[in-house]
Order: C-alpha cells, then sequence, then structure tokens
C-alpha cells in the first residue's frame, strides 16, 4: 500500500512544474468563473434551502418568471415568462409564458410546471419540511392551504356560504395564540407558574383545578373530559385542528368554543358537517377546494391571483421559493413532496430550466455547473460555467484569491480588509446589502419589559464606533430596522444619544443601582460574534452603568435559546428576501416564527393589514413607515447596523455590479480576455 | 500469535461498542437541536422531521435501531445537517482523501523525525542535540493553524506553480501534507532520541564497541531495532489518527476530507455522523494497535513468548 501512495507523491513532485498558469488564467481560456461559495451547499431543491450560499448556486441552474437586471435594482426582465400585465388593482396577474423556454433536457417549461411547484412548495404535509412556504403567502389562499386551515377553504371559498368569510373569521378557527398546550406537557395543574396560571384563568371558575394530562394527552376524547377541560382544550386547538370525533362531540354543544355572537348556531352546525363530512372523506383533493391563486390557463399562460394588491409581484418572482421546478423529473424520483430522500437534485438527475445545468458535484470540494444548450436566451449567456468552491476559511480564501485561484471571494474578514484597500484597491468592492443586525430583547423579562428601558439600552449604542471602529466593511448605523431603498422613508427614530439614553434609564424607574438579575447578552461563538458583542457591553457600562454578561453559544444552540426565549438579549441579523420593507416588518407580528421577543402590537399588525391592502405605491409606503414607527417607539429590537457586503473581484470579470439584494444574474456575466 | 490477534479483535469489539454506546447517550445530551435553522421551524414541522429520523422515539428504542440498522440493513442513517446524503456515503467519499493525505504525511514524518531522534541520541547533550530537540519542540508546539498560513504566504504565493489552497492539481497534497507532517515527526524524533538512548547504554552496546565493531554497524545491527520500539507503540494511534484527516488542516487547504465531518457533526448536533465517526475511527484505531502490537512481536523476540 504505501508503495502504491508513495509514487504518486514522489511523481507530483516531478509533474508540479509542468503548470505555471494559474487556475483563473486556465478558467480565463475556458470561459469558466470561478467563485468562493463559503460551504457545502445543503441541497440544491429550491423548495428546501434557505441559505444564500445555495440561492447562489440554485439562482444559477434556475429561472422563475422574471429575472434580475444585471445593474438596476428594482427592475425585472423576461425570464420563464415574456411578458406579464397586473389587473389595475394588482390582484390579479397574467404571465405570458416564454414557449421557447425548455428544461436542461428539451422539455418545455410550462404554466403546469409553475403551479405544480407552487403546490409542492406550500404542501401541507407535515413531513414536508419546505422552510420559506410563507413565501407563497402572497398567493390567495395559499396561507389557508399551507396551514391547513380547513374552515376557511371549506367556508370561506364558497359564494353561497349563508356568512362571508370576513365575519365567520372571527370565529376560533386557529387557535388561541397565547394558549398553546405544548406549554402544559408533563406539568402539573399545581406547579404552575402564575404566567401560565393567567392564560388559564379565563376559563376557570372560583378554585378550580383541571387535569393537565388529560388535555395534553397525544388523543384526547372530549367525553372524559370535565365542562372547563373541553372548553380549553377546543380553544387552544381551535375548530381546523380538530379531529372528526371532536368536532361530533362539538356539535352537540358548540358553545364549547368561541365563535362569538355573529356566528348564529345553524351557521355553526353548517360549519361543522362540513367539516365533519371533510374528515370522513379522508380530506380529499384539499388543493381544489381550497383555490390557491394559482392556475394555467393554458400551457402558456399563467395567472395569479394575490391575496391582496401586491404591485412588486415581478420582484417577488425572483426568490428561487418561485422557481419552476421539473413535474416530469420530481415525480421521476419520488412524490410531489418526497422531500429529501429524492434523488432528483443529484448530478445527472437534476433538470434545470436557467442558463447553466449542473455538471459535477463533489462534496467539500467544488461544484461546476457547465452552458445549458436548451436555454431559450443562451446567445446571451457568455460563460461556459462557473466552478463554486467551498471555502469556510475566509482568510484561506483572500490568500486564494491574490494568488489567482478565484475570480471572485465570498466575503473580506474584517481583519483583512484594511490589507484588501491597500493591496487590492480596484478589486475590494463594498456595496450596500438589505440586511440588518440588531439585538432582539426578551420583553417578557424584567427589567427588559419597561419600554423606556429598553429605549435607553437602543440609544446608547454608539453604532458609527461599531461600524468604523470595528467592522470596518462600510456599513451604516442603523436608524430602524428597515434599510433604506428605493421609495421607502425610513422613520430614523433610533440614534446613538447618551444624554437622551440617561434621561430614558431614569424615566424608567430604574437606576444603576437599582436591583434587577443580571442581563446577559447571547451570541454565537464567533471571534467577530464576541468582538461586537464587547463593544456593546463596553457601551452600556459606560453609557448607563448597567453590567451586561456576554453568553457565547455555538449556531444551533445560539438558535434553539431564541426560539425558547431563553435569553435576555440577543445580537442577530436579517437579510431581506425581495425588495420590499414587508420583509423586515412581517416578521415581528406577535407570535411570529422569528420574532422571539415575545413582544406584538395589534396598531402593529393594524398597519401592515392596511398595507397589504393598499394598490397605490407611495401611500403603501407611508403606512409600513408607520409600522416600523410603532415598532421602534416600543424598542423590542435595537438595531446596530445595516449591511454591505464586500468581496474581492477580478477586473476581467464585467457586468457585475452592486446590486441591494446581491442576487446577481450569472447569464450576464462576461469574462474580458 | 493468533492468540493475540483474536484477543485483540475481541477487546476492539468491546470498546467500540462501549465507545458507541457512551457516544450515543452523550451526543443526544448536549443541547442544541439538530433541525434549528435561521429560519423558525413550526412545531409540526418539527415533530415531522423528528419522526422521519425517528427521534421521536424514546432513547432506549432510538438506540436499539441504530445497531439493528447497521448490523442488519449495514446502514448507518442518513446525515441530520447534510440532509439527503447517507452518512456510509460521506466518509466512503472523504476516507480516500484522508487516507492519501494522511499516509504521505505519515512517511514524511518517519523520514524527518526518526533521522532526527538518532543524531540526537548519538550527540547527546552536545548542539546536535539541543538542535534537534528544539526542532522537535517547535513541532509540537507550532500548531497547523499557524503552520498551514505561514506556507500559504511564503511558499505557495511566490511560487507559481502551487496553490494557496485547493484539492485539484497534484502538488496540491505537499503543503497540507508539510504541514501535517511535522507534529508527528517532533514526536517521533523525542521517541526515537529516547529510545535510543536507552539502548546504547546496554551492555551489548558496549561490548560490540569493545570488539571493535564500528559505530555505523553498531547502529543499523545492533541498535536502530530494538531503538524503535517507542516510536512503532506511538505510530498505531498516530496512523489511524492521520489517516481520518484534520479539521484545521482541511479547511486551511481546502481538502475534501474527513477531518472536518467530526466538528461539523458536533456542532450542527448531527448524532447520526457523530457516531458513524467514531465507530469508524473506533475500529481504525484498533486495527492500528494490532497491527502496531504485531510489528512490536516481529521487532522483539523477547515478546513473542510473553
Amino acid at each position: 500500500m504505501f508503495r502504491n501512495l508513495l509514487f504518486p507523491a514522489l511523481a507530483s513532485l516531478a509533474f508540479v512544474s509542468c503548470e505555471n498558469r494559474s487556475d483563473v488564467e486556465i478558467a480565463n481560456e475556458e470561459n469558466i468563473l470561478i467563485i468562493g461559495n463559503s460551504n457545502e451547499p445543503k441541497g440544491l431543491d429550491p423548495h428546501l434551502v434557505s441559505g444564500v450560499l445555495e440561492s447562489n448556486i440554485i439562482r444559477a441552474l434556475f429561472e422563475g418568471l422574471c429575472v434580475e437586471d444585471p445593474a438596476k435594482d428594482s427592475t425585472s426582465l423576461p425570464g420563464a415568462a415574456l411578458t406579464w400585465a397586473p389587473s389595475d388593482d394588482f390582484t390579479e396577474w397574467i404571465f405570458n409564458l416564454n414557449p421557447e423556454a425548455k428544461w436542461s433536457d428539451g422539455v418545455p417549461v410550462t404554466a403546469v410546471d409553475f403551479v405544480f411547484s407552487y403546490k409542492r412548495l406550500l404542501s401541507p404535509d407535515p413531513n414536508w419540511p419546505a422552510e420559506y412556504s410563507e413565501m407563497l403567502y402572497f398567493l390567495k389562499n395559499g396561507e389557508a392551504y399551507n396551514r391547513s386551515h380547513f374552515g376557511h377553504i371549506l367556508c370561506g371559498n364558497d359564494p353561497d356560504f349563508p356568512l362571508d368569510w370576513e365575519t365567520l373569521k372571527k370565529a376560533n378557527f386557529e387557535g388561541e395564540r397565547s394558549l398553546k398546550l405544548e406549554n402544559f406537557v408533563g406539568k402539573k395543574f399545581s406547579d404552575l407558574k402564575e404566567i401560565d396560571l393567567k392564560k388559564l384563568k379565563p376559563y376557570l371558575k372560583e378554585d378550580e383545578t383541571i387535569d393537565l394530562a388529560k388535555i395534553t394527552a397525544e388523543k384526547v376524547d372530549l367525553k372524559n373530559l370535565s365542562e372547563t377541560e373541553k372548553r380549553i382544550f377546543c380553544n387552544a386547538k381551535g375548530i381546523d385542528k380538530l379531529s372528526k370525533e371532536q368536532l361530533q362531540s362539538l356539535k352537540s354543544d358548540s358553545s364549547l368554543v368561541t365563535w362569538t355572537d355573529v356566528v348564529p348556531e345553524e351557521v355553526r352546525q353548517i360549519v361543522l358537517d362540513r367539516l365533519i363530512a371533510h374528515h370522513e372523506a379522508g380530506k380529499p383533493n384539499l388543493w381544489e377546494e381550497a383555490q390557491v391563486g394559482v392556475t394555467a390557463v393554458d400551457d402558456f399562460t399563467l395567472k395569479i391571483t394575490l391575496r391582496g394588491p401586491v404591485p412588486f409581484l415581478p420582484e417577488i418572482t425572483k426568490h428561487y421559493t418561485w422557481y419552476p421546478v421539473p413535474k416530469h423529473i420530481v415525480l421521476r424520483y419520488g412524490k410531489i413532496n418526497t422531500a429529501f430522500s429524492s434523488q432528483w437534485t443529484r448530478p445527472g438527475n437534476l433538470v434545470s430550466n436557467g442558463p447553466f445545468k449542473l455538471k459535477t458535484w463533489r462534496t467539500n470540494h467544488f461544484l461546476e455547473v457547465e452552458k445549458n444548450p436548451h436555454y431559450w436566451d443562451r446567445d446571451q449567456v457568455d460563460l461556459n460555467g462557473i466552478r463554486y468552491l467551498p471555502i469556510k476559511n475566509y482568510y484561506t480564501e483572500t490568500r486564494m484569491f491574490g494568488d489567482g485561484q478565484l475570480h471572485m471571494t465570498y466575503t473580506v474578514p474584517s481583519e483583512l480588509i484594511p490589507m484588501a484597500k491597500k493591496k487590492y484597491p480596484d478589486q475590494l468592492r463594498q456595496e450596500p446589502y438589505v440586511g440588518v443586525r440588531f439585538i432582539r430583547v426578551n420583553t417578557r423579562k424584567e427589567p427588559l419589559n419597561n419600554p423606556n428601558f429598553r429605549r435607553a439600552l437602543a440609544t446608547s449604542i454608539d453604532q458609527k464606533a461599531i461600524c468604523e471602529k470595528i467592522l470596518l466593511g462600510g456599513q451604516k448605523p442603523a436608524s430602524g430596522i428597515v434599510p433604506p431603498f428605493g421609495e421607502y422613508k425610513v422613520p430614523g427614530l433610533i440614534q446613538f444619544d447618551p444624554e437622551k439614553a440617561r434621561a430614558l434609564l431614569k424615566e424608567s424607574g430604574y437606576s444603576t443601582d437599582s436591583k434587577f438579575s443580571e442581563i446577559k447578552l447571547l451570541t454565537t461563538n464567533s471571534e467577530s460574534g464576541l468582538r461586537e458583542a464587547e463593544a456593546l457591553q463596553e457601551m452600556w457600562k459606560q453609557q448607563l452603568g448597567i453590567k451586561v454578561r456576554i453568553v457565547q453559544r455555538e449556531w444551533t444552540t445560539y438558535l434553539q435559546k431564541q426560539y425558547d426565549a431563553d435569553y435576555d438579549l440577543c445580537v442577530a441579523g436579517w437579510i431581506g428576501d425581495y425588495l420590499d420593507p414587508t420583509t423586515f416588518l412581517e416578521m415581528w407580528v406577535a407570535d411570529g416564527g422569528n420574532n422571539n421577543t415575545g413582544w406584538g402590537s395589534k396598531e402593529f399588525e393594524n398597519l401592515l393589514t392596511k398595507a397589504e391592502n393598499t394598490a397605490d405605491v407611495a401611500a403603501r409606503m407611508d403606512v409600513l413607515s408607520q409600522a416600523e414607527k410603532t415598532i421602534l417607539a416600543d424598542t423590542p429590537v435595537l438595531p446596530i447596523y445595516w449591511y454591505t457586503t464586500n468581496y474581492l473581484i477580478r477586473p476581467e470579470v464585467k457586468n457585475w455590479n452592486p446590486l441591494l439584494l446581491n442576487n446577481h444574474p450569472f447569464k450576464f456575466v462576461k469574462i474580458e480576455k | 500469535m493468533l492468540k493475540i490477534i483474536l484477543s485483540r479483535v475481541i477487546q476492539t469489539i468491546v470498546v467500540v461498542f462501549v465507545l458507541v454506546t457512551f457516544v450515543f447517550f452523550a451526543v443526544r445530551a448536549i443541547p442544541g437541536n439538530p433541525f434549528a435553522s435561521d429560519k423558525a421551524t413550526s412545531a409540526e414541522e418539527e415533530a415531522a422531521l423528528k419522526a422521519y429520523y425517528g427521534l421521536d422515539k424514546p432513547l432506549p428504542v432510538q438506540y436499539v435501531n441504530y445497531w439493528k440498522n447497521i448490523l442488519v440493513d449495514g446502514d448507518f442513517g442518513d446525515s441530520l445537517a447534510m440532509k439527503g446524503r447517507k452518512v456510509s456515503t460521506l466518509i466512503s467519499e472523504s476516507f480516500p482523501v484522508s487516507l492519501k493525505l494522511g499516509v504521505i504525511s505519515l512517511i514524511l514524518g518517519m523520514l524527518i523525525g526518526i533521522p532526527l531522534g538518532i543524531v540526537a541520541a548519538l550527540f547527546h547533550n552536545r548542539w546536535q542535540d539541543y538542535l534537534a530537540m528544539v526542532v522537535a519542540m517547535a513541532g509540537i508546539c507550532v500548531v497547523a493553524f499557524v503552520l498551514g498560513p505561514i506556507f500559504q504566504i511564503s511558499i505557495a504565493a511566490p511560487l507559481d506553480w502551487f496553490n494557496v489552497a485547493g484539492w485539484s492539481r497534484t502538488s496540491d497534497i505537499i503543503l497540507p501534507s508539510i504541514t501535517l507532517c511535522f507534529g508527528v515527526a517532533a514526536y517521533l524524533a523525542r521517541l526515537t532520541r529516547g529510545g535510543m538512548l536507552d539502548v546504547l547504554s546496554q551492555d551489548y552496546i558496549r561490548t560490540a564497541h569493545a570488539k571493535g565493531v564500528p559505530t555505523l554497524q553498531i547502529i543499523v545491527k545492533h541498535a536502530i531495532r530494538p531503538a524503535l520500539m517507542p516510536a512503532v507503540t506511538f505510530l498505531g494511534p498516530a496512523f489511524a489518527a492521520i489517516i481520518t484527516g484534520s479539521f484545521v488542516v482541511e479547511t486551511i487547504f481546502l481538502v475534501p476530507g474527513m477531518g472536518q465531518y467530526f466538528v461539523l457533526g458536533i456542532q450542527s448536533k448531527d448524532y447520526n455522523l457523530v457516531l458513524g465517526l467514531v465507530l469508524f475511527y473506533g475500529i481504525l484505531m484498533g486495527i492500528a494497535n494490532l497491527l502496531s502490537d504485531i510489528a512490536l512481536i516481529f521487532m522483539d523476540p523477547k515478546l513473542r513468548t510473553a
């Protein structure tokens, strides 16, 4: 064995001097772009990934209805669709697909593929682990289908139903938000804390106790429960989530669940009958019944109906969740929603409709795509291929760039930025990127439940110092949670102001010597995370005299602690999915999966709903700006800075321009010789 | 001989079994969630994921299933972090890379370390000895994440025919293997020196000197073999360790080896990947120890009767 291995080693020593050209020189001749891509992609199924590095590959392989302009933000060029037109109120859009558009195996891309894709991403099956299905909630009934809102689907879509859905939906279909049965699993009533008891209070008679084990059991038979237990169980679950048997018991006493007075008894019975009939039939054809707002009018005409006016829909179709997947290939390797066990994205199987197709994929080594000969706009595509290198070590990446191994890096570590400015003044790019760095505040805890206290923390962060002394990447101090772009007017409420911070602290009723349990600042275990946290720690100590302890946790634990609300303050970031303020605002609705602060405001949510129903662009932006004001006034989140991208790019790469979303369309990129 | 091999094999099986059992429960006890992602997952989704990977069952059932899948179906499970990929695929793709790199660096380490140790022993307490030991000490102390970048900056960058990092050119193996070999060379030098000094003070060496046998002949014919025994004992485990890759060297030099999975597995709470690696590494360690034991038996006749 040694001899077998020794020989190539010695041979390699003899051969090394044969190739004197750098990787980039060879690639330039072959017209291949080599880029650093940070890490091994988790997958290539557009419906099952959520990372930036995966999207860099998927954008080369697939194409949505519209394509990003290579130089102008918020501009859409024809992609899979040649033309598109909205209705007057922007709630209905017709996309005329390009009949020349083909999958990389030569099969035409049709409207059926799009309907199939959206049905797939929205699949309500709990076994379907898509993380990004809410990107399709813009579609009418998309959310109702995805989250199995049976009441909405079965009664709300029926024009002959005796009660209109706007009225009917006031009944408790989705379950009470604050009353989560999961929180009571394995607990005894006598051991409940004040917070939990408060949630149950409205249902309990004086001195009444209930058996928590009964209502948290896997299968609950309503007959075995007390009146109060029934009430708590049904309202916590909501009508949509009750089983057939539970619905049948509900029929004899519909008042167990909150319907509000506007829903008369006979309507309640009709609703229950419909749900029971649906369950009895084994929930057939939910997709048809849900009438999700996407239809193939014919092979090349796609009609999209939205939940409200969306004047910026073409923007959204550029996000990879809106890309089509090949129906014929997905079904060849599994069912419509076979997730990770499907082999359809493996090399040799994957078929895509974008400018490139998958050529090689070697784990932790490289992934290469090559020109798609069936692509409709192939004459426009200049590159013969793109090679993505999963370089986890960004210092290595910068060195590889210097050695002519890469056309472009994924990033530049902040320590190397001063060096890069000197050594590569023309190759270093620092461009704005729609993303925001902020601190989540756990508003359930004292003293962080005090808005003035939170505001004091926010205004004592010297954001400029963090940007200019630590990050060095051209980041901008954030006066809010939505970065500036387009026509959106940032309210600009949060600024570094130590005087005001101290005044706010005084107003909050707390002071430096107040007794409250130590505040902990959660961050990741990265070097940069620690430096940032130390700076924040020092600023709060200096300006307010408040001592904060830094807690570093590795990535998955850090995330889990946020979801479990097991933190006081937590540094985090958010990157926009599309160019509209809602991508930054919608996450802050009460109990939103990415909120995690315990904060919620009816006023804020009403403004979001209002914006959802406003077609006029300027008026809509004003409403959203107001919504941001409400959240900043309450400060459950402390903005720090707005992101930039920092990367190195070789001068021969052309048509790579600053784009706010950093979603560069590879089809326009050229290597100049 | 057979008896020794057999007892070694049984020992290895027991050790691996205990190791896997311990790690199985230990990885599940560390905080964190393999399905945590920067986008929130709903409770239903998480439950579905857990059910898909069999993590919803009670621990003892999971444990029995784990062994059953391996012994009956030869299935080490799916990776939880790199979804859609089998642990066995990840290991079988990356192990050949690490094996190649590891064997070359081990040979380099032996070529540097053993002569260095012999020279040091022969010039005991003279400047040659001190110099050799300073070099060896430096090899132990200067870790790969310092050495690697130094090589990248001072060797690869100025020379046209070297790449800074990567795994596509034949020359790409040189810098990572040199980086890796230093640690091995340093240990070998110290162990060889110690062994050599021990042997050189023995009576039979003195007798040979007295009989007028030339020094070179004494060393080559009589001293080297027993002097290398401590080094050979070390080489067994070192071999197993070096052919399973190194996280640091692989990330610095962009080598698609298996060392990075040890770290990725723990960081992302990829239970199946961690267990697969522990099992694989445990068996390799057993084999390597067995090989070094057999080598020792050939080197030292006294052991054959024991």
